[in-house]
């Protein structure tokens, strides 16, 4: 972006000024499954306070959200629920997979829980944890916001860097 | 969907009722519950509770871990408050093993299991008065909750889903300076749940909604098997810490609260003069802590100490089996139930005398509570379901297990 000195004007393309705000305000459903979503409203709480990275408004409706944070284990009975939830939401849209149950069943190898929620919606961010802390879900936050104003998945450092002397 | 009773039309009116789902998502179903509801306008003809969203296998998994490796399925039911399961689930264990854990570690899960109360409270007072439009509580209950959670960090690693207690004893002794911590939390807290009361109970919307709303009397709650807080804002003081006392709990005083009204406002009453008694007895409990061991001296049951492991033969032996045989466990079957935040909580589990239960089965108490929830609001307004479920204070994790 550019500015022109003096004037509150800003010049950018439209793609990196439309990925900046979605990157900012990310409205996340409320909606959790198990013991992660105790976790998820813990970091929404007054400790953790997702609000300064503006994904706090969670909202009720999958209509009204574009970040979708799958908070724990998703049984073969929810996951046609959940499939649904997330054609719900209007595009464009992202999904963070809370914790082990939701990225590969977790602790729950069984004929109940489906292997990881990436078989029923495909997910942007995988959460390491049973249930990850707080801080590991806002540095799940912070990686989605990093891939969306990317406009893509994110690249580690190294890469970045690499690139950044290849176009110099 | 089968059809059921509930889309059947009246005959005395010959209409048809609106049948409507409330969930699996729902902000206010505290998880994935489904509600179906027949309504006559706003008012509720018939309620069926749709159950096993989150069916999880917990009960069938566990028969496939060790003893000691179960206690982390145990977690993961009633995730408000982990180490009451951990505590029911170790006391049966240590029923079928026919030992008794020393003094210390008896007082020292008491106190973690009185601090779990207070903690998934916290959250219920939160998340219902959310449910009723006040948004403020939620963030007053979760600060205070943190700094539960940061003790049992302290003691057990985590902040959820500790495992901390093991079978015959712990994960590890109390970590120093634990106490002065605890009794800063304890110095501070009471003044907050006057606070959290001064909020709510003073609030004309709140009582409004509260009081009068999702009425079960004595009778229809036991016979529903309702325990726990929910059942005592019936009218009786069943409480299994005084009728049957586990853990030493027969040596701390402390009031069990009761009320006769049996509606919503009720059940809230009860939970916050629950609070306050838990702190009675942590209170007792830190102040009188006993000396000693805090695990069973049994290499057959509790790890002998790393320390030992290097030098002692005998000691990495007994190390080994356990950890990858288990803990040889009679063969027999047992009940054993502590009182939850929730009610009782019962672990039936039968052994084959081999290192892994041959059956887990769990009596959740918010299984229990829940199904009366149709009774809680027949012919009342729609509004009243979310009061009515959050006043049950029902964790998915342990209805569908």
């Amino acid at each position: 972006m550019a500015g022109v000195e003096g004037r509150p004007i800003l010049f950018a393309s439209m793609d990196k000024l439309a990925n900046w705000a979605r990157a900012n305000s990310l409205w996340p459903a409320q909606f959790g499954l198990a013991c992660c979503a105790i976790e998820m409203m813990a970091t929404a709480g007054s400790r953790f306070d997702l609000s300064r990275f503006g994904a706090e408004v969670m909202r009720a409706s999958p209509r009204q959200a574009d970040v979708m944070i799958v908070a724990g284990r998703v049984s073969q009975k929810m996951a046609p629920v959940v499939r649904q939830l997330y054609d719900q939401m209007p595009e464009p849209k992202w999904v963070i997979s809370m914790g082990a149950c939701a990225s590969v069943g977790g602790v729950f190898n069984n004929y109940a829980i489906v292997q990881g929620v990436d078989r029923v919606v495909p997910v942007d961010i995988y959460v390491p944890g049973c249930p990850p802390t707080p801080e590991g879900l806002i540095e799940g936050v912070m990686k989605l916001q990093q891939k969306i104003m990317q406009g893509g998945r994110p690249v580690a450092p190294a890469m970045q860097a690499a690139q950044g002397e290849a176009q110099a | 969907m089968a059809e059921t009773e509930l889309g059947k039309v009246d005959p005395e009116t010959g209409l048809k009722p609106m049948v409507i789902n409330l969930g699996p998502q729902h902000p206010s179903t505290h998880g994935v519950l489904r509600v179906r509801l027949a309504l006559d306008g706003e008012q509720i003809r018939g309620c069926e509770p749709v159950i096993g969203y989150l069916h999880t296998g917990i009960e069938k998994n566990c028969e496939d871990l060790t003893f000691n490796q179960a206690i982390t399925l145990t977690d993961r039911m009633d995730y408000l408050s982990p180490i009451t399961n951990n505590f029911g689930y170790v006391l049966a264990v240590e029923n079928l093993l026919g030992v008794e854990v020393p003094k210390r570690c008896q007082y020292i899960r008491v106190l973690f299991a009185e601090l779990s109360r207070i903690a998934s409270h916290l959250v219920w007072l939160g998340t219902s008065a959310m449910d009723m439009g006040a948004m403020s509580p939620f963030f007053y209950c979760l600060q205070q909750r943190e700094l539960i959670l940061d003790l049992i960090e302290s003691a057990a690693g985590t902040r959820m889903n500790p495992s901390y207690f093991r079978v015959g004893g712990l994960l590890n002794d109390l970590p120093p300076n634990f106490v002065e911590r605890l009794k800063k939390f304890l110095d501070g807290f009471p003044a907050w749940i006057k606070e959290y009361d001064r909020l709510l109970a003073q609030n004309p919307i709140w009582l409004e909604r509260l009081k009068g709303t999702g009425v079960i009397t004595l009778e229809q709650a036991l016979d529903y098997g309702w325990t726990g807080p929910a059942l005592r804002a019936s009218g009786i003081d069943r409480d299994l810490r005084k009728w049957n006392p586990y853990s030493s709990y027969e040596e701390f005083e402390f009031d069990v609260p009761t009320a006769k009204e049996g509606d919503v406002y009720a059940r809230y009453t009860m939970r916050m003069r629950e609070m306050e008694e838990s702190l009675k007895i942590i209170r007792q409990a830190m102040d009188n802590l006993p000396e000693g061991n805090w695990h069973v001296d049994n290499w057959k049951i509790y790890p002998p100490n790393k320390a030992d492991i290097g030098r002692n033969m005998e000691a990495l032996i007994y190390h080994f089996k356990l950890f990858t045989e288990g803990i040889r466990v009679p063969a027999g079957e047992t009940y054993a139930a502590v009182e939850g935040p929730k009610g009782e909580i019962g672990f039936y589990i039968v052994s084959d005398g081999s290192g892994k239960p041959y059956r887990v089965r769990v009596r959740g108490p918010s299984f229990y509570n829940l199904q009366a929830l149709p009774v809680l609001v027949q012919d009342r307004m729609l509004a009243d379901v979310v009061a009515a479920i959050g006043s049950i204070d029902i964790v998915l994790g342990e209805v569908d297990r």
